[in-house]
C-alpha cells in the first residue's frame, strides 16, 4: 500500500477564472514542486485541456486524473473524475449539449487551450461560467453511470456551494464525498456544516494561480492512484483509507 | 431616478463602483441565480441579491444593469468590489430582505407595471 499526496481539484487557463500561467507544463512543474503524488485537472463545465496536462507529465513521477468542476442547475458545483480521458469527453459532450451562451472574454476571463508544450491551439467560446441545465442530483448520476467520482466542490463556500445554493447536503443525493476549501479546517466542517455526516471530508486546493497549487491536498493511502481505489480509501475498505 | 436618487432615499451603503452613481435605473429584479439572472434581468435594472461572488459584477456587466443592491447586509468580496470599481457598477448594501427592499422601489415608482 502506497501514500499518495493528492491535490484534485485545480484549473487549468481554460477556465474562464483561471490564471494564464496556469498552463500544462506548469502545472505539471508546480505540483512536483510542492510534492504532490496526484493531481486532477477539473476546469469549469469543460476538459479540453486535461490531455495536454496528462501528456505534459507522462514522463515525469506524477499521475494527473481526468476530470472537470460541473455547475448544476442550481448553481452548485461538483468534481467529476475520472480514470480515461474518453470517459471525461463522454462526459464534457453530456456537459456542452446542456450549456447555453457563448463567452464574453472581457467580461469572463479567457478560455485558453493549450498543447502539452504550453502552446495555445486556441480558445472555448463556450459560456463555461455558466450552469449546466441539469439538476444536482442526474448530475450525480450521470458521473456514476460513466465511471467516475463526484465530489461537491468548496462546502464550506459562500457561493456555489451546496451550503450556499440549497442549504444543506440534501440526504438522496449519492456523492462519494465532499471537498471542504481552503478557507475552514475538516474537522469544523465537520461540526458546523448539516448533512456531511456520512461523507469523507477532503482538502483539496481549488487552484485558479500557480502559487494555489498544493495548498490544500489529502493524502490517501491505496494501492494505486484510481478512481476504483479511491473510492475503496473513501469507504475505508480493504485498508485504503483517508489519512490526512 | 439615479442610482445616487434611490441611495439617498432608501439610505443604502455604497460599498463600491462610485462611478456608476450617474446611471439611470429602469427596472427591477430579484434573483440569486446568475444564470436566471443572465436570462432574465433587463437592461437599465437594479439588481437586488444576496451573492457577493465577484460573478456578479461581470452578469451586472453583461446584462447592462444599473447597480446591485446586496440585501439582508450581505458584504461583498475584496475582489467584487474591485471588479465593481473597474466596471463602474455601482454595489450598494441595505439590511432589508429583498422582498422588503423591492416593495421600497416600486412604491419610488421603479419597474411599475402599467395596467
Amino acid at each position: 500500500m502506497k501514500r499518495f499526496k493528492a491535490d484534485l481539484h485545480i484549473h487549468s487557463c481554460l477556465s474562464p477564472c483561471g490564471d494564464l500561467d496556469m498552463s500544462p507544463r506548469a502545472i505539471v512543474r508546480k505540483s512536483l514542486e510542492v510534492g504532490l503524488d496526484l493531481i486532477a485537472v477539473c476546469d469549469h463545465n469543460s476538459a479540453e485541456n486535461v490531455a495536454a496536462v496528462i501528456r505534459a507529465a507522462s514522463e515525469k513521477t506524477l499521475w494527473v486524473l481526468p476530470g472537470m468542476e460541473i455547475s448544476s442547475r442550481e448553481e452548485v458545483h461538483t468534481l467529476a473524475i475520472f480514470d480515461r480521458v474518453d470517459q471525461v469527453l463522454q462526459m464534457q459532450e453530456w456537459v456542452y449539449s446542456r450549456l447555453r451562451g457563448t463567452n464574453r472574454p472581457e467580461l469572463f476571463g479567457d478560455q485558453v487551450v493549450a498543447n502539452e508544450f504550453d502552446e495555445v491551439e486556441g480558445f472555448n467560446d463556450r459560456l463555461l461560467i455558466g450552469a449546466v441545465q441539469i439538476s444536482l442530483a442526474e448530475l450525480v448520476t450521470q458521473v456514476h453511470r460513466l465511471g467516475g467520482l463526484s465530489i461537491a466542490s468548496h462546502v464550506d463556500r459562500p457561493s456555489f456551494s451546496i451550503l450556499s445554493q440549497l442549504g444543506f447536503v440534501p440526504k438522496d443525493l449519492t456523492l462519494d464525498a465532499l471537498e471542504v476549501s481552503v478557507h475552514t479546517d475538516r474537522e469544523s466542517a465537520r461540526k458546523g456544516i448539516p448533512g456531511v455526516e456520512d461523507y469523507a471530508l477532503l482538502s483539496f486546493s481549488d487552484a485558479h494561480f500557480l502559487s494555489d497549487v498544493g495548498t490544500a491536498s489529502t493524502s490517501f493511502l491505496m494501492e494505486a492512484p484510481c478512481v476504483s481505489e479511491i473510492r475503496l480509501a473513501l469507504k475505508e475498505q480493504e485498508g485504503r483509507r483517508v489519512l490526512s | 431616478m439615479k442610482v445616487g436618487e434611490i441611495q439617498n432615499y432608501l439610505n443604502l451603503e455604497l460599498a463600491a463602483g462610485a462611478r456608476g452613481l450617474e446611471k439611470e435605473i429602469s427596472a427591477g429584479y430579484c434573483g440569486d441565480l446568475l444564470s436566471d439572472v443572465m436570462a432574465n434581468a433587463k437592461k437599465g435594472g437594479v439588481w437586488l441579491t444576496i451573492q457577493s461572488h465577484q460573478n456578479i459584477v461581470a452578469v451586472a456587466a453583461l446584462k447592462e444593469l444599473a447597480a446591485i443592491v446586496l440585501v439582508n447586509g450581505r458584504a461583498p468580496d475584496e475582489d467584487t468590489k474591485a471588479k465593481a470599481d473597474e466596471e463602474g457598477i455601482p454595489i450598494l448594501v441595505s439590511p432589508l430582505s429583498s422582498y422588503a427592499l423591492a416593495g421600497k422601489l416600486y412604491g419610488l415608482g421603479i419597474g411599475r407595471i402599467e395596467e
